[in-house]
């Protein structure tokens, strides 16, 4: 949408492809919350400062190098003057939302949500007279002397071609491609579930891959983290998300412990328990909590799984009666008096178990039991094509195509090869965006 | 979030749906419902009573949401908490039995609107001969020459008394339903004095600085503009009703009024502002998209605008013909449209403004009562 505003503001006729339906438009970008914007003093609803250095440092330590300098600066000098130009389409921000105090000097919290940030941007787009058509699935975009011909797609089920001076690509991520993420995780992928748009199939990167466009980011990478198993196959959202971990146990189909739950603060460890999980049988787990510990996080959409007795837990569950107390016994007689604090790294732990935990471990002792299946969740994939500071897409000789762009997921593999940073997502979709979005109608109006 | 089971079917469907807004709280900045609901752990009948009649109906947590149907979750907050809204009126009605006018009130508000013109009329015209009933009257007492200003003043004296005592004890049951369990409320006159700001700006209906959803996903105060127009309309009639009360009564001046005195320039302007008020908010109940209404209750959405409308057209065309032989009849409509409205003012979407005021007052003294708590802790 940012690039195909800039686009028409620059004077360039302008259509818009989306595969959904108008009701499911924008993709992932609607499940959003919040971007991440650079600034130097108070801005909107932003308290504080942020400035390049420490954006950099935080996106540096989150990707452990894997990332292009020159690109990432890019997009977090952009976030600056991204904000007042979303503000003068219509955009407004609100507070950063209860739960999320600690990002309300970094990220600004759309009002309502993404997809209310999008309606904004659509509106705007309309205004402007910017043409959007839904239910067409772009197919192909054949390359031909380092240009793109042409677009074929299909509308409503028709084939159809359109031609155009640029073309910009916006298609997202491909983590919805279950065959795909079949490639690079095996059976295992029949299991995840797919937390955004189920139309980030993927279909426009594997076209430009396959015809020798150069790409960048982890190939098999995805960010995955724990979710509620009992969360739909797709579009599940924010609401399926659990903040339970720390301050729980988390065992699998065996009734097993099998990572240190309370390692670190539970941002820091919110990407890892996807893989996690995707690495326990039939891709399950549990975390298993008692009465002290509800309350502590966040309610997610679903009600925990609440039983008497540890036993009758189990039952539940359909695990091992006998395996899960053990389990339990075993940990609750490691665990050592401490003063339990949510906000530190306290000294909460455990001795002598040989697979510790570490942090706000409390004896689970109190009826009633509760608990929450866990599945993986894929927010997103890595993978996407090499584009330029001028967002152009390259070809595997090195060479940028003469009219095609690129921005959001289907490009951001190359400023987060690995990791991730909350709000990043949107803001390289955004700066991005509107670089795509002005190079595409130079070249259109030259 | 736990959801009691002695939740009506409308009130478990809103808990449901609350509960999912609970663990997402996108729409945290739209409007005082979802800070509210934050504010509870349990969502017991009250609290559904509460934030129901919180909610503006402004369709903007709609528009945002990511989940609604065919969304699995299926969210659909307007829709919802319009259906507990009115089955809140029903419950909350006095005396009870009467709760029931609000199942199919929109072809209630119909049959009472017309009972009430066709009373008047076929009592004005058994009162008078025709040659007497189409003659042109001017001049002081004109009105009560075709409907005594006894029978006038004593049935409007009575029904508006019994509205009063209904809608009183609607209230009363009201604020002991959503009192119950709810969060700790602090605070007198300055929650009242916000609340009273709330109430006469509609400040929930700007969606949080940007408007609100009037039509479909596009941003827009249109709604919130007719319906200052309807209110404040409305306010300058029943202020123009109280003006020619106190010139019949203490400064012994009988109407019918000349057109530039206070009642009737009160009376004109009022009409013409409920008109385009009432006049907008249908045509956009019929222009705006469905999905996040609630279909069942577009009857009685509509019977009170249209109800009111007439009310103001009536009395309009009134002063314009009122020296005309068109005179009796039409008054005879006029005042039946307003001895509808009266008896139905207990009855009718008429106390949304009631609820929705209490609610907000409520809402603004939880606010209080968190605040303080904040501040100590
Ligand atoms: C639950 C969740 C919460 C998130 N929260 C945040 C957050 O708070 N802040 C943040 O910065 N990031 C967040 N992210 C990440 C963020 O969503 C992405 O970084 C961002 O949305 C990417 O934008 P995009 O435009 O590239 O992709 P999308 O928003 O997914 O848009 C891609 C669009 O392309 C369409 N499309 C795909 N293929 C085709 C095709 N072949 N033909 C036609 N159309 C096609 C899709 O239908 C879709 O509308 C979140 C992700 C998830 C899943
Ligand atoms: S209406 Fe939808 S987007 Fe808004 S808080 Fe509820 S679940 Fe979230
Ligand atoms: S419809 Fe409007 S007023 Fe009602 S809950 Fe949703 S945002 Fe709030």
């Amino acid at each position: 949408m940012c690039a195909a505003i800039t686009a028409r503001q620059a004077g360039a006729s302008v259509l818009v492809i989306e595969h959904a339906p108008k009701y499911l438009r924008g993709g992932n970008s609607r499940h959003t919350r919040n971007l991440r914007a650079m600034h130097s003093g108070p801005v909107e609803t932003l308290v504080g400062a942020y400035d390049e250095e420490e954006y950099w440092r935080d996106l540096l330590f989150v990707t452990k190098g894997k990332t292009n300098e020159h690109l990432a600066r890019i997009a977090i000098r952009g976030s600056i003057d991204a904000i007042p130009w979303l503000v003068r389409l219509g955009c407004r921000f609100q507070p950063s939302l209860t739960g999320t105090l600690s990002l309300s000097r970094t990220n600004l919290f759309f009002l309502g949500g993404g997809k209310a940030h999008l309606n904004v941007l659509y509106a705007a787009a309309q205004r402007l007279g910017v043409e959007l058509i839904y239910d067409s699935e772009v197919r192909e975009m054949p390359i031909e002397n380092g240009r793109v011909r042409e677009i074929r797609f299909s509308h409503r089920g028709f084939p159809a071609t359109v031609k155009a001076k640029s073309y910009i690509a916006a298609a997202g991520g491909f983590q919805a491609n279950i065959d795909w993420l079949k490639a690079n995780w095996g059976a295992r992928a029949d299991n995840f579930c797919i937390r955004g748009t189920e139309y980030a199939r993927g279909r426009v990167l594997r076209n430009l891959m396959d015809q020798g466009v150069a790409t960048e980011g982890d190939p098999s990478g995805c960010h995955a983290v724990a979710i509620d198993a009992r969360s739909p196959r797709f579009d599940g959202g924010i609401v399926t998300r659990l903040d339970c971990i720390p301050f729980s146990i988390v065992v699998n189909r065996e009734a097993k412990r099998f990572y240190d739950e309370g390692e670190d603060f539970w941002p820091k460890r919110y990407a890892i328990w996807g893989k996690l999980v995707a690495d326990q049988p039939d891709q399950m787990a549990w975390s298993i909590f008692d009465a002290k510990s509800l309350g502590l996080f966040m309610p997610s959409v679903f009600p925990a799984i609440e039983a008497p007795t540890l036993a009758g837990l189990a039952g539940k569950l359909g695990l091992d009666a006998e395996a899960l107390t053990t389990t339990v016994a075993e940990y609750n007689a490691a665990v050592r008096p401490g003063s339990f604090d949510p906000t530190i790294h306290d000294d909460c732990a455990t001795h002598g178990l040989a697979l510790p935990k570490t942090h706000w471990a409390r004896r689970i002792d109190q009826p009633p039991f509760y608990a929450y299946p866990l599945r993986p969740g894929i927010t997103f994939t890595y993978m996407g094509v090499k584009v330029d500071e001028n967002a152009a897409v390259h070809l595997g000789n090195g060479r940028p195509l003469d009219n095609l762009f690129a921005t959001g997921e289907i490009m951001s593999g190359n400023i987060l090869g690995e990791g991730y940073l909350a709000g990043f997502g949107m803001t390289i979709g955004t700066v991005f965006g509107r670089i795509a979005g002005r190079g595409a109608a130079r070249h259109a109006n030259q | 979030m736990p959801i009691n089971d002695l939740l009506t079917e409308i009130e478990a469907e809103a808990a449901r749906q609350l509960a999912i807004c609970n663990a997402c709280r996108y729409c945290e900045g739209l409007c005082a419902v979802f800070p509210a609901l934050q504010r509870r752990t349990l969502f017991e009948s009250g609290d559904i009573g509460q934030l129901a009649n919180l909610c503006h109906n402004c369709k903007g947590c709609y528009h945002a949401c990511q989940f609604i149907p065919p969304h699995a979750f299926a969210v659909n907050l307007p829709q919802i908490l319009s259906e507990a809204r009115f089955e809140s009126y029903a419950a909350y009605a006095w005396p009870r039995p009467l709760g029931r006018l609000f199942e199919n009130n929109g072809v209630v508000v119909s049959l009472i609107a017309a009972l009430g013109v066709a009373a008047l009329l076929i009592g004005v015209g058994l009162a008078h001969a025709p040659a007497d009933l189409f003659a042109a009257r001017t001049g002081p007492g004109a009105f009560y020459q075709v409907i005594p200003w006894g029978l006038m003043a004593g049935l409007a004296g009575g029904v508006t008394l019994f509205a009063v005592l209904a809608m009183t004890i609607g209230a009363f049951r009201f604020w002991r339903h959503t009192g119950e369990g709810g969060p700790a409320t602090a605070g007198a006159v300055r929650p009242a004095a916000l609340a009273a700001g709330d109430i006469l700006t509609l400040h929930n209906l700007g969606g949080g600085g940007r408007g609100c959803n009037d039509k479909d996903e596009g941003f827009s105060t249109l709604r919130r503009r007719l319906h200052h127009f309807m209110f404040y309309g409305f306010m300058l009639c029943f202020a123009s009703t109280t003006v020619a009360w106190i010139y019949d009564h203490f400064l012994g001046l009988v109407a019918p009024y000349p057109f530039f005195s206070a009642p009737v320039l009160l009376g004109t302007t009022g009409g013409i502002g409920m008109m385009i008020g009432t006049g907008g908010l249908l045509w956009l109940k019929f222009v705006t998209d469905q999905a996040p209404t609630a279909r069942r209750l577009l009857g009685a959405d509509v019977a009170l605008l249209l109800l009111l409308f007439l009310v103001a057209a009536t009395g309009l065309l009134l002063l314009c013909l009122r020296e005309t032989p068109a005179m009796a009849l039409l008054l005879a409509v006029h005042l039946g449209f307003v001895l509808a409205l009266f008896l139905l003012l207990p009855y009718s979407k008429f106390v949304h403004g009631l609820y929705r005021s209490l609610a907000l007052l409520r809402d603004r003294r939880e606010r209080a009562a968190s605040l303080h708590a904040h501040s100590k802790g």
